[in-house]
């Protein structure tokens, strides 16, 4: 009981650390170009983000499955040229968390972003610095609270994570039985005491990261949070 | 010597609070000179410097600084703000917040050239705020740092965008000479956009005078701005602010660049063209006017 319980936390712990970061690499570019591009098709690129917010997880989730199924070309293409099959697997929740939480890591930092007044962006070039060189040193410095947010609601929301883990995960206890998952389980095969036992650390887990967010930011301007 | 003059041809649809209007600026600008454009506000002042600058392309035409070309919309050349060597101060200064002052100055010296920052943070009087970040300056001391920032990259061209606009009158004095050192740093030729008599006489070696998109006068602020057929020897610029009939004769109040309210007495045949907001001349001939000092 007691292995099986760290297991799971430290399982569902992997796989928000995990998701968080790939989001954090992937999502500061996406949010520049969100942020700044006029490019024409943009309202889609901003819809296509912003989906996991509407949808039910379990359409997302069908989509996954299917996509990983190898009866399909990309699930194929995994299959053959690497041997990886994703569907109920650890590497599969998540390819499928970093989708579904998005949202959470682009909206703060586009909106961070935006905020910036634009001469500080222009200032920096007339002093000869690439937009490169200016994003790093110019405009992520200034969006710190937007950037803690973003990272503190990606993590949190991962480990709240529940209908798409269970649907292209399962629920294989050192593979993809995440903390959430293992509630569901434990409530079906009514052990109540250890459901209540992961309740309570995923209740207090996230309202730490949510007290710890408006703690730091609360000094911040509003506008810049989110 | 080949930066000596900048040569600028160049036309730019805008859409401002009047219509559509296209901005055309055929100029020639030497080595040295410190440039005030002048004009209403919509006028283009700040489309042209920012063309200049880079940061906003014209439709068509031709920038070339020496034998450099900077913007040929022919020959599809367009050097990027970071290829120009210009400084550029903006009107809200755009201070990089999470900087102190002496990394907002040491960031703009390609070469991290250290003493030549410390050199200017000396020189705008700046040093015991070195460790400061910008939101604990005042305006006039923003502007300061945004000067020696702008001159940080030892620039070619020093462009000014209303950069006193946001000050108090008095601030305003003392920055113009921190303006007029900033430009006798490294031999810049200066651009700064105004709409402000009093900043024109006191800083501009030339006017470029824009009107709707257009060049209406380049030449030195004299030639420009005083009217030579009156011989006054006193003469003030300003705008009417409140006109008051008395008995016979009407008061009017002036209130001049300088911010100062001036009265003026007027009789029934002088008030006939002129109403409140108009600009006026106030002058008077050699020997009438007294003055003490202050």
């Amino acid at each position: 009981m007691a292995t099986s319980f760290i297991e799971t936390l430290l399982l569902t712990a992997r796989l928000a650390t995990l998701t968080t970061l790939i989001l954090l690499v992937v999502g500061l570019p996406v949010s520049y170009f969100m942020a700044y591009s006029r490019f024409r098709f943009k309202p889609l690129l901003e819809a296509m983000v912003s989906m996991p917010l509407v949808l039910p997880p379990s359409v997302i989730g069908y989509y996954l499955l299917v996509a990983y199924s190898p009866n399909y070309w990309f699930g194929r293409f995994l299959n053959e040229a690497f041997d990886v099959r994703l569907a109920f697997s650890f590497e599969g929740i998540l390819i499928a968390s970093v989708v579904f939480s998005v949202p959470f890591m682009v909206q703060p930092l586009t909106n961070g972003l935006r905020s910036i007044p634009i001469s500080l962006r222009e200032a920096s070039y007339t002093l000869g610095k690439s937009k490169i060189a200016t994003f790093f040193k110019v405009l992520l410095p200034n969006i710190k609270p937007s950037l803690i947010t973003a990272v503190a609601l990606t993590f949190a929301h991962c480990i709240g994570e529940f209908g798409i883990i269970l649907m292209v995960g399962g629920n294989m206890p050192g593979e993809t039985r995440v903390a959430s998952i293992a509630i569901y389980d434990e409530v079906q095969a009514l052990n109540f005491d250890a459901a209540n036992q992961y309740a309570l650390t995923l209740f207090l887990i996230s309202f730490v990261v949510l007290t710890l967010i408006y703690t730091v930011n609360k000094n911040s301007e509003p506008w810049k949070m989110m | 010597m080949e930066n000596d003059v900048m040569e600028l041809d160049v036309q730019k649809e805008l859409v401002s609070a009047h219509g559509r209007m296209t901005l055309t600026i055929k100029a020639q600008l030497l080595r040295g000179e410190l440039v005030v454009l002048f004009g209403e506000s919509g006028a283009g002042k700040t489309t042209l410097l920012r063309m200049i600058s880079g940061l906003t392309k014209p439709d068509s035409g031709i920038i070339k600084v020496g034998n450099s070309i900077w913007f040929d919309s022919d020959a599809g050349i367009n050097k990027t703000p970071q290829e120009r060597n210009i400084g550029f101060v903006f009107q809200d200064y755009a201070l990089f917040p999470n900087m102190s002052v002496f990394y907002n100055v040491a960031y703009g010296q390609p070469q991290g050239d250290q003493l030549y920052v410390k050199e200017l943070i000396q020189k705008f009087g700046l040093t015991e705020f070195s460790s400061r970040k910008p939101d604990k300056l005042s305006g006039g001391q923003k502007q300061r740092v945004a000067l020696a920032r702008a001159l940080a990259r030892k620039p070619d061209f020093l462009l000014l965008d209303e950069p006193l606009s946001a000050l108090d009158a008095d601030i305003r004095t003392s920055l113009q000479n921190e303006i007029l050192k900033a430009h006798g740093i490294n031999n810049t030729t200066t651009l700064l956009v105004s709409h402000d008599l009093t900043e024109v006489f006191r800083l501009a070696q030339k006017v470029l005078k824009i009107e709707n998109g257009a060049i209406t006068g380049f030449g030195k602020p004299d030639e420009l701005f005083l009217n030579n057929q009156i011989s006054g020897k006193v003469q003030i610029t300003g705008s009417i602010v409140k006109i008051q009939k008395q008995d016979t004769f009407y008061l009017l109040t002036v209130v001049t660049g300088m911010n100062q309210l001036i009265k003026v007495t007027a009789f029934e045949n002088d008030i006939q063209n002129l109403s409140e907001g108009d600009r006026v001349m106030v002058f008077a001939k050699a020997f009438s006017p007294l003055i003490m000092k202050i």
